[in-house]
């Protein structure tokens, strides 16, 4: 599950929680090292306009990125993680929740968008990275819960956008639990024929993987984004072998049968317009 | 299978019954095991014919009995992780044997193998036919490694899927047996899909139209034992735990150290008591004083009764009524402010 993580700085120093979402005039690409103004690589959705890298970024440059201007509001964010164990670990989830709260620009490890997508309503669950690292809490399951609720009453499509580093172990077994309520609240969406669409991106993983993110319609996911249940680390451990180039890479998983389809993030509101208009029978006539 | 393994199989209560002579102790019970060291020395001296000790013989039985009821009435949550990980604790295919009076195992998931690790086939409760899944673990260290140590492959998540689905088409209920530490972590487990594989079985268990029963009989790990978990009743045995992370696995990442596991099972608040409490399971089953593996067949006659009695109450639903109350039941599964 959670096990993605588990190196020396452990789940929650800053660098793993950093978002690539840049705040000086420069950025520096991870993955050519090329160091570039900016704002090309604002105007580029986040992508290296060299090698193609696509940045890791969270639900509000997505929001940005898949809605017609000015149609997007957020909803559900009266929902808020509450420390109901009591846990300690080397810190108390209640601090670690409060100094979040003030690190970062979303209320939780996931945000619900409603709004336009080339003019077809689109109800999108995406998940902050920034978040705990994404993991997977009470208020995950319950936005995603309240979400497809609200698809089903107004017969909208779903998106949900995984990014995640798995399970809350401050949420212990509730944590566990949203796998169980999130599958569950997709069989109702299944029955009223409303398409569920997972866009995978880097890195997801653990239960969000055993659960949402690879029960869409359609599985998607961005190039080259770490995807699987096991983190690489502790399949390294548990085989005693170097892991092969490649693998759990989204191009990995789709060979080998996952995935339907892998979006560069400049096409994503174009295919998303795609899916909808053809599994919605939307196109103009 | 081979023979001797299909002989372990069907013979597992001689196994165990052979097995309870040189019982196993584990650290906190090291007082139990004194108490029986003294006892069985003054049996002897009773033996030998020389001194009468009958009423010193009453004497430490009742000690023996009165240091048991504290140490079992008081067990921390590591050693609960403890007890549901003794060596000589009844598994899957030996709970089978005991509750059916015939058994038939069904093996592969059509597609890629047969699991080891997960077993599964149509089982007859007092004339009642029942499909039965669960993870298997091995009695000893070539069975353990046949077994993958109960940690299942894709295969194996898809292999218990089929069988529910034959369940649900000839109207039988299903019993699911967990105990694993967690779904295995391999290279070919990644590439055949485990993370599918599991998800697919939570999203089909919800809407199985049969009745079914989830019972966790040991460790209770994470997304490898929810795989098999979504049940209209989910029952705990009483030395078992279930939770999102191992102890040790937790330890290591917000302890960054494996020697937290005792607080860490603590912080994760979960053995059977808590996880009713927080209204995450059903139900929990007692073992017999000392655990299950002090007297597995007592633990097989309970359970049994148990899964009788849950049976016979989900038959009285309609199929519409058990999925939307499982449905509900696990959509409110959470705590949040709001
Ligand atoms: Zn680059």
């Amino acid at each position: 599950m959670s096990w993605f993580k588990r190196d020396k700085q452990g789940i929650l120093t800053s660098t793993e929680e950093k978002l690539e979402v840049p705040d000086g005039v420069w950025w520096q690409c991870s993955s050519c090292k090329k160091t570039i103004p900016t704002s090309d690589l604002t105007d580029n959705r986040y992508v290296c306009p060299n090698c193609n890298y696509h940045a890791r970024i969270n639900s509000v440059e997505y929001f940005d990125i898949i809605y017609d201007e000015g149609t997007v509001k957020k909803l559900f964010e009266d929902l808020e993680p509450r420390d109901f164990l009591g846990f300690n670990d080397l810190k108390s989830y209640k601090d670690r929740l409060v100094d979040t709260k003030k690190k970062v620009n979303v209320t939780e490890a996931l945000t619900v968008g409603s709004g336009k997508v080339n003019g077809h309503k689109l109800i999108t669950c995406c998940m902050n990275f920034n978040f705990i690292g994404g993991s997977m809490g009470s208020v995950v399951g319950e936005r995603i819960s309240k979400a497809i609720d609200h698809c089903v009453e107004k017969k909208y499509p779903l998106l949900i956008i995984s990014k995640s580093g798995g399970a809350r172990m401050m949420e212990s077994a509730f944590s566990l639990m949203q796998m169980a309520k999130t599958s569950a609240k997709l069989t109702q969406l299944a029955a009223a024929k409303l398409p569920y669409i997972s866009l995978m991106t880097d890195p997801t993983t653990g239960g969000v993987t055993a659960s949402y993110a690879m029960l869409g319609d359609m599985n998607i996911a961005e190039p080259k984004a770490l995807i699987g249940f096991a983190g690489p680390r502790v399949i390294k451990e548990t085989i005693g072998k170097d892991l092969p180039k490649g693998f759990q890479r989204s191009e990995f998983v789709m060979e080998h049968g996952f995935l339907d389809f892998i979006v560069d993030r400049k096409d994503l509101k174009s295919r998303l317009t795609d899916i909808v208009e053809l599994l919605m029978n939307k196109s103009e006539k | 299978m081979n023979d001797d393994l299909r002989f372990a199989v069907f013979n597992g209560g001689l196994l165990h019954s052979t097995k309870q002579t040189e019982m196993i102790y584990l650290d906190f019970e090291k007082p139990i095991e004194e108490l029986y060291e003294q006892l069985e020395k003054l049996k002897k001296i009773g033996e030998s014919g020389k001194v009468d000790v009958d009423s010193a013989l009453t004497e430490l039985e009742e000690k023996i009995s009165e240091v048991k009821k504290s140490i079992y009435g008081s067990l921390t949550g590591w050693q609960r992780v403890q007890l549901s990980r003794h060596p000589e604790r009844p598994y899957t295919l030996f709970y089978i044997s005991k509750l059916c009076n015939r058994f038939l195992e069904l093996h592969g998931d059509r597609n890629f193998g047969d699991d080891k690790a997960m077993v599964g086939g149509l089982g007859e409760i007092d004339g009642k036919p029942v499909m039965f899944i669960g993870q298997q673990k091995g009695e000893n260290t070539k069975q353990r490694q046949y077994r993958n140590f109960g940690m299942a492959n894709p295969e194996g998540y898809r292999k218990a899927l089929r069988l529910m689905k034959m369940a649900e088409k000839f109207n039988i209920p299903i019993v699911s047996l967990i105990d694993t530490p967690g779904a295995y972590p391999g290279l070919e487990a990644e590439e055949r899909g485990q993370g599918e594989a599991i998800a697919k079985n939570l999203m089909e268990m919800t809407t199985l139209k049969v009745p079914v029963i989830c019972i966790i009989i040991g460790e209770g790990a994470s997304g490898g034992a929810l795989g098999i978990g979504i049940g209209d009743k989910v029952l705990m045995l009483e030395n078992t735990w279930y939770s999102v992370i191992s102890p040790e696995s937790c330890s290591s990442i917000l302890w960054h150290s494996w020697d937290f596991k005792e607080q860490a099972a603590e912080e994760l608040k979960l053995t059977p008591e808590h996880m009713k409490q927080f209204k995450l399971i059903d139900g929990i089953i007692r073992e017999p004083i000392g655990g299950a593996h002090n007297n597995p067949d007592e633990m097989a006659m309970i359970l049994k009764k148990e899964i009788k009695k849950h049976i016979a109450e989900l038959e009285n639903l309609k199929s519409e009524e058990r999925i939307e109350m499982r449905i509900e039941k696990f959509s409110s599964m959470g705590v949040f402010n709001d």
